[in-house]
């Protein structure tokens, strides 16, 4: 299988913090990989380094490009870099833009795959009107997908929650990944809205062949979803396999159990 | 109540300036929650650039609402580069430092560039000439407003027409406001933040510098220290609507502006700051996030 992106040895450190440790990981094409842990395993840190928030202190993250042999080198790259190279990610925390509408938000995607500029906008040419109603459009097909178009006009702040974290996935779509990092997108959802959730991640995979990257916590959704599963702890990884090789892998129960009883 | 009404359009007049000045504040602080210090020099170096183009093309004899609307316009594009350059020099390289740095950037550099006009300049008040003609139609109302008023209210109104439109409509005023909201989020979404950045530094300074020019032809003296008064007065107009709220800093302008003609008018003239900031104080005592200000503002 073709390899997407491809992470090797990344390290993060805070101060004296390590949070990441020599961690390897791959998404191949049209895959969908989980990557879980105890709380504090430093998952978030790693979207964090791939997605360019942080600057990883060593290691390398490697993205394939259409139609290039060789794989590009995007750690150190700014995030709206990153964006435009085709990853796009949600929070773990909800982070939309609370006053703008459902649509606008998703909107808010596009920008980086409009091509006029500051001045275009000002002076509003033909190209421009062209363009910001093909952005409109695009958007609302985005939001019909996931389900979200009777709220267009709603506030973001104002939708239910279940709501709010689809809206996070569809405004990541707006921007034409090929890739699609998720954190813990099913948190705080109720066992329907999670089942929903199921269904659409599958959906983005199969029908737009958008490979997916995921946290979570819900054993059930990371099960029930992956291909494969990546297990971090302390900032190290502790194992790797299918769903089947996870569920009896010693180390993992041991990671999970022992958090446990510390808790 | 002939009086009144000249009191209330000679307040809003003065209002709009207000108005156009604070929106630099607003729309800055709304981005990067920085209070410019140095946004009344960029305003004061508009009114200058207007007075040396109007120099030139008076004497080359050229129509006065043609020289007032070149003038206009080389102003505007002389601020918006000293905007952009401000911004670049001075802030952009200590957008990861403590705010207070940010602060003391800007209070330098507004130092430096009074001081830069001064030398370059002079330090004395220098007459600006008044280019609006008395229009016919307005002669039944002089008593109540003048032809120069009208053109600063009308003036006003289509730039903040503009400003509404650009930035609830367009791109790159969507990408402004996702900034303001949450700057992470923004670049996350691929949204070049530094330019929507640089992009707020050129319309704030543009609308100063059209602020810079009404007035400066309205009272009809500028000199190097002009920046500092009207930047404090706008400062005060700013946070009174609520420092980073658009809407606010327009009404909080037009508020400023009654506030000091009917002090002014109905009291005296030498109450007028001391109404302005009694008015601030009272403001920031019982509503400290200004008239339209939001206080849930999301923190990255
Ligand atoms: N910016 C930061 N500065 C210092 N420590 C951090 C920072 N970000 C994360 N950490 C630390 O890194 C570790 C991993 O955190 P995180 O990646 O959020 O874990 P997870 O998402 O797996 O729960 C934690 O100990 C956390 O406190
Ligand atoms: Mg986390």
């Amino acid at each position: 299988m073709e390899q997407v992106l491809k992470v090797q040895n990344l390290g993060m450190s805070f101060g004296g913090l390590r949070a990441l440790d020599a961690v390897d990981l791959d998404v191949g094409s049209n895959e969908i990989v989980a990557l879980i842990g105890p709380n504090g395993a430093g998952k978030t840190t790693f979207f964090n380094c791939i997605t360019g928030i942080y600057t990883p202190t060593e290691g390398d993250v490697l993205i394939s490009v259409k139609g290039k042999d060789k794989p590009k080198r995007i750690n150190g790259l700014k995030p709206n870099k990153v964006t435009e190279e085709g990853l796009a990610r949600t929070f773990q925390n909800i982070r939309l833009f609370p006053g703008m509408t459902v649509l606008e938000n998703v909107m808010i995607g596009r920008h980086c795959r409009m091509r006029s500029g500051v001045v275009g906008a000002v002076l509003r040419g033909k190209s421009t009107i062209r363009e910001e109603r093909a952005a409109v459009e695009y958007s609302y097909g985005i939001l019909e997908k996931i389900g979200l178009d009777p709220f267009v006009n709603e506030f973001a702040k104002n939708l239910p929650y279940g709501a709010q974290r689809r809206l996070e996935i569809a405004r990541a779509m707006a921007t034409e990944p090929f890739l699609l990092l998720l954190d813990e997108p099913a948190a705080g959802m109720n066992p329907n809205e999670t089942k929903e959730l199921d269904e659409l991640i599958k959906r983005i995979r199969d029908e737009e062949g958008i490979s997916i990257l995921l946290i979570e916590h819900d054993m059930k959704l990371v099960m029930s979803l992956s291909d494969r599963i990546f297990v971090v702890d302390y900032g190290r990884k502790i194992a790797e396999g299918t769903p089947e090789e996870i569920r009896n892998n010693p180390a993992v129960i041991n990671a999970y159990l022992g958090d446990e009883a510390d808790a | 109540m002939d009086y009144f009404l000249g009191l209330f359009l000679g307040g809003l007049t003065r209002g709009s300036i207000y108005a156009l000045i604070a929106l630099g504040y607003t729309m800055v602080y709304g981005i990067i929650e920085l209070i410019n210090f140095a946004h009344g020099e960029i305003y004061m170096i508009g009114a200058f650039t207007a007075l040396i183009v109007i120099s030139v093309l008076t004497l080359m004899g050229m129509n006065t609402i043609a020289i007032l609307v070149i003038a206009g316009v080389i102003a505007v594009v002389y601020s918006s580069a000293y905007g952009y350059t401000l911004e670049k020099i001075a802030y952009k390289p200590l957008r990861a430092a403590p705010r207070l740095s940010a602060l003391i950037s800007a209070i330098g550099m507004s130092l430096f560039l009074q001081n830069y006009v001064l030398l370059a300049q002079t330090s004395d008040f220098l007459p600006f000439p008044n280019l609006v003609p008395d229009f016919e139609f307005m002669e039944p109302y002089a008593h109540i407003i003048g032809s120069a008023e009208i053109v600063i209210l009308i003036t006003t109104a289509i730039v903040m027409i503009l400003l509404t439109i650009l930035i609830k409509f367009t791109n790159i005023g969507k990408a402004m406001r996702a900034a303001s909201q949450d700057k992470t989020m923004a670049l996350l979404v691929g949204i070049n933040v530094n330019r929507v950045i640089s992009f707020t530094f050129v319309v704030g300074s543009a609308t100063a510098a059209i602020g810079g020019v009404l007035i400066a032809s309205h009272i009809g003296m500028i000199n190097f220290y002009i920046g500092f008064i009207a930047g404090i007065k706008a400062f005060v107009a700013a946070v009174l609507g609520g420092i980073g709220s658009i809407p606010g800093a327009v009404l909080g302008g037009f508020v400023l502006g009654w506030t000091e003609s009917f002090a002014t008018g109905y009291i005296s003239s030498d109450y007028e700051d001391v109404f302005a900031f009694l008015f601030l104080v009272l403001i920031l005592i019982f509503r400290p996030q200004g008239i339209l200000g939001r206080s849930d503002k999301h923190k990255a």
